[in-house]
């Protein structure tokens, strides 16, 4: 999918919406809805939204801007999550993090040039014991050290 | 499809799940239990369990493979259990999977090499003698390591939903809010409301509409204990929130559950279409009785606030989570002005139990005001760490060196924080304080949901306020003026003073701003975010002072005061040091000793990750 491609209601998340406008509340879960299917808040997705569900567009960022969960802007092919969390913070994970930041030459929650990576700060994955822990696409790697993070973005690279 | 179960069938068809079980046991079944945790899944535990199931099913063994929730020892995972032997196998790989079918199920020989303690050969006793396990008690995670918790079939042939039949059917709401009163369990949430007390007040209100939620958000930032319960006996939680709605009249139950915890929801998700297949949940007449109940889950989205109960609400409706000030209480006027209880999953999880066994058998384990056991996930400079559950009035020395096995390394116990962002740290003059809410409340701590993290002399206790202080100005909502303003001063005063640009009068600057933020702010977010600061200022003043006054971080870890130095001893002038130096600190010729001039380094610490030497020293 290309970065700045124009985003259409795919039929399952028009299904979703039907589905639930006429539950209370509804209006977190069908945001969920929408991250998981274009990995972030594309705007004229967004747009169509507050028409389908009668919600004003002024609500719905607000709504979208007050959870840390709900992305704006497109993350790279590859998500590298970086634990922060009290235990991964204590074992380093903030050197691995500034680590990786070198390695990619961008900084936190922004996509490397080629499109390939983006990097975020996430609170405990339930893994202490792995401490420090990143995330790439879901698969975890614990135990990380500065060293082993070259030849761990290699292996997502390499994918493409 | 199942039929729709009556109190009957219920009672004919866990009968003859035991019954079913024991005779496969007595002809020889074997269970090889794979922990099916977080950790462990993602430790390579996905590929292990497929693995055994290939192997049993070519040697054509006489075995269940069981994928459970987290056993604890998350620490030395993939961890794999055989039962009914008890043998404990630890860092389990896929390519073990044979040898634990063929030699230990097929020819009856345990695996040694993978035991947790070698010597101990025989099988029958590896498991209980762990100190790990020796001192824990497993209520809230009876059914962790137990069960196969996409199974409703093993929750029912575990006592599951007996708890609700004698509560719908040998109990009256009264009756049920009297157990729990009577068993003194109290809220495992953080602030210890005792939990009887809270349905009371619901009971209490007519209403045409009452709702049950189930607090899943667990913000703080280390712990992972609801999030276990949750992947390793989600019935429990159903069955709770069942009760809950019969003993104050709700019908209709929400799970607010956080986005980040995939594993959690999709386990949640799976026992409730199997509880309303069998005709336990969405629907009239639940086991035969008058009771109808539903349940529905809620994703929360990364707010740390949300945790908090009327931002929790807030988010429910569908809006930005921010707290409105109490009373009214939720138990009162809640989701939609309807009364609501909300209460945390491991409160939750104590409630079937609670009335299967009664109030008399919980309120025996525990302390005079603190009932039962708690759970913690036990992490940071401790050996041992993982998810324990242990009886209340326990205390930290024997939770940090009998179970978590003390700190590696040779290192020394510094402190201990419960309560994350909210808690304070605990120095060693309180190692053998019990456990208790009122304890740690005196010594400016707090139980809280059961994060536990252990610090060690490498650890910089300003560096741990800061973190946290960091934590909670980004998570607080903004809404009032002493949260929003007291912490970023707060935070800003930690900075210079890690930084070394901290000045005597920063100490009654931070605790005049602690005071104000505790008294006035708006939320328990704001109320207790200075806890971690009040704590240090308690404690750990020389090293606050020292930071302070001679511009020294003893623990070495405030980058800005730290000074590094090449040992003339071990440098063996390889130049590597000169050639990373971003500012040309560093002086020497090939194979002469380098030499750093303190007044042009910017403590960058490159030249201390490249020596491969160990030249450069931190002073
Ligand atoms: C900022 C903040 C965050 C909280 N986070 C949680 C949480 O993650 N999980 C939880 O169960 N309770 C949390 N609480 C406590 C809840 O507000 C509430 O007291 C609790 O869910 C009640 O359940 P209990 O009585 O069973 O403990 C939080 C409170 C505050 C002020
Ligand atoms: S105390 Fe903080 S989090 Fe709570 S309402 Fe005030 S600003 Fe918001
Ligand atoms: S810490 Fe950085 S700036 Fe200082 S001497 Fe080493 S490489 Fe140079
Ligand atoms: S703090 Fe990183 S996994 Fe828990
Ligand atoms: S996840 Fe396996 S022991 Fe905790």
């Amino acid at each position: 999918m290309g970065q700045d491609e124009r985003k259409t209601l795919t039929p399952e998340l028009r299904a979703f919406i039907e589905e639930w406008k006429p539950k209370p509340g509804n209006l977190i879960m069908v945001l969920h809805r929408v991250q998981q299917t274009y990995g972030y808040m594309p705007r004229e997705i967004v747009l169509e939204l507050a028409d389908l569900l009668g919600v004003p567009l002024a609500k719905i960022y607000g709504v979208i801007t007050f959870y840390n969960f709900f992305k704006l802007k497109q993350p790279g092919r590859n998500l590298i999550q970086v634990c922060l969390g009290t235990a991964c913070y204590l074992k380093g994970g903030d050197d691995i993090m500034k680590a990786l930041e070198q390695e990619l030459g961008v900084g936190v929650n922004t996509v490397t040039p080629d499109g390939e990576f983006s990097t975020e700060a996430v609170r405990c994955l339930g893994c202490c014991g792995l401490a420090p822990v990143i995330v790439i696409n879901g698969e975890v790697f614990g135990k990380v050290t500065k060293a082993a993070l070259p030849g761990i973005l290699d292996k997502f690279r390499a994918k493409h | 499809m199942a039929e729709k179960l009556t109190r009957e069938s219920l009672d004919a068809l866990r009968a003859r799940l035991e019954a079913e079980n024991k005779q496969a046991e007595s002809g020889g079944l074997k269970y090889v239990m794979v922990c099916g945790g977080t950790a462990c899944d993602s430790n390579g535990g996905l590929a292990l369990y497929a693995a055994l199931v290939k192997a049993a099913e070519y040697a054509g063994a006489n075995v269940r493979i069981v994928r459970t929730g987290c056993m604890g020892f998350c620490e030395r995972g993939p961890i794999v259990k055989v039962l009914p032997d008890d043998t404990f196998y630890v860092d389990v790989k896929p390519e073990d999977a044979a040898a634990i079918i063929n030699e230990h199920i097929v020819n009856g020989q345990v695996v040694t090499r993978l035991l947790y303690d070698k010597s101990q050969a025989e099988a029958g006793n590896a498991g209980h003698d762990i100190d790990f396990y020796a001192k824990q008690q497993r209520i809230v995670l009876r059914h962790c390591g137990v069960i196969d918790p996409e199974k409703i079939e093993d929750y029912i042939a575990h006592d599951g939903y007996a708890g609700l039949e004698k509560a719908l059917f040998e109990m009256t709401p009264q009756g049920i809010i009297d157990e729990i009163l009577a068993s003194g369990l109290r809220g495992r949430g953080g602030a210890g409301f005792p939990t009887g007390k809270k349905w009371q007040f619901s009971a209490a209100v007519e209403a045409d509409q009452k709702y049950i939620v189930c607090n899943a958000d667990e913000g703080d930032p280390g712990a992972y204990m609801d999030r276990s319960t949750l992947e390793g006996d989600p019935h429990a939680i159903l069955e709770a929130m069942m009760i809950a709605g019969r003993a104050t009249g709700a019908t209709k139950g929400y799970i607010y559950i956080r986005a980040e915890y995939p594993l959690a929801i999709k386990r949640l998700q799976i026992a409730i279409d199997q509880a309303r297949e069998w005709g336990l949940l969405g629907c009239d007449n639940i086991l035969g009785s008058d009771f109808t109940f539903d349940i529905e889950l809620r994703f929360g989205a990364g707010a740390f606030v949300c945790g908090e109960e009327t931002a929790l609400l807030a988010s429910i409706e569908g809006k930005r989570g921010q707290p409105t000030p109490r009373p009214p209480f939720p138990a009162v006027k809640g989701l939609w002005g309807k009364p609501t209880i909300i209460n945390n999953v491991e409160t939750l999880a104590n409630v079937a139990v609670i009335i299967t066994k009664g109030a008399k058998w919980f309120s025996s384990i525990g302390t005079a005001t603190s009932k039962g056991t708690k759970v913690f996930a036990l992490t940071g400079k401790v050996k041992n760490s993982g998810l324990i559950e242990v009886p209340m009035g326990i205390t930290l020395r024997e939770i940090i060196f009998d179970i978590g096995g003390g700190i590696p390394n040779g290192r020394k116990f510094k402190a201990a924080q419960t309560g994350g962002p909210s808690g304070g740290m605990i120095p060693p003059e309180y190692l053998d304080m019990p456990i208790d809410y009122e304890s740690l409340a005196k010594i400016g701590s707090i139980v809280g949901s059961g994060g536990l993290i252990v610090m060690d002399d490498t650890d910089c206790i300003v560096d741990v306020a800061k973190f946290y202080l960091e934590f909670t100005v980004d998570e607080s909502c903004g809404k009032c003026m002493p949260c929003r303003i007291g912490g970023r001063a707060l935070l800003n005063a930690l900075t210079r003073i890690s930084e070394g640009r901290g000045v005597p009068e920063d100490i009654q600057k931070m605790q005049d701003i602690c005071q104000a933020m505790a008294r006035a702010s708006l939320c328990g977010l704001g109320q207790t975010a200075s806890n971690p600061v009040q704590a240090m200022l308690r404690y750990f003043m020389d090293e606050v002072m020292a930071h302070i006054n001679d511009k020294r971080c003893p623990a070495g870890k405030c980058k800005k005061l730290v000074q590094y130095r090449i040992n003339p001893e071990r440098c063996v002038g390889c130049t590597m040091c000169a050639r990373v130096c971003p500012v040309g600190a560093i002086a020497g010729k090939v194979r002469e000793k380098h030499v750093i001039d303190p007044a042009k380094c910017v403590k960058c610490g490159q030249c201390y990750n490249t020596c491969k030497l160990h030249a450069i020293e931190i002073a």
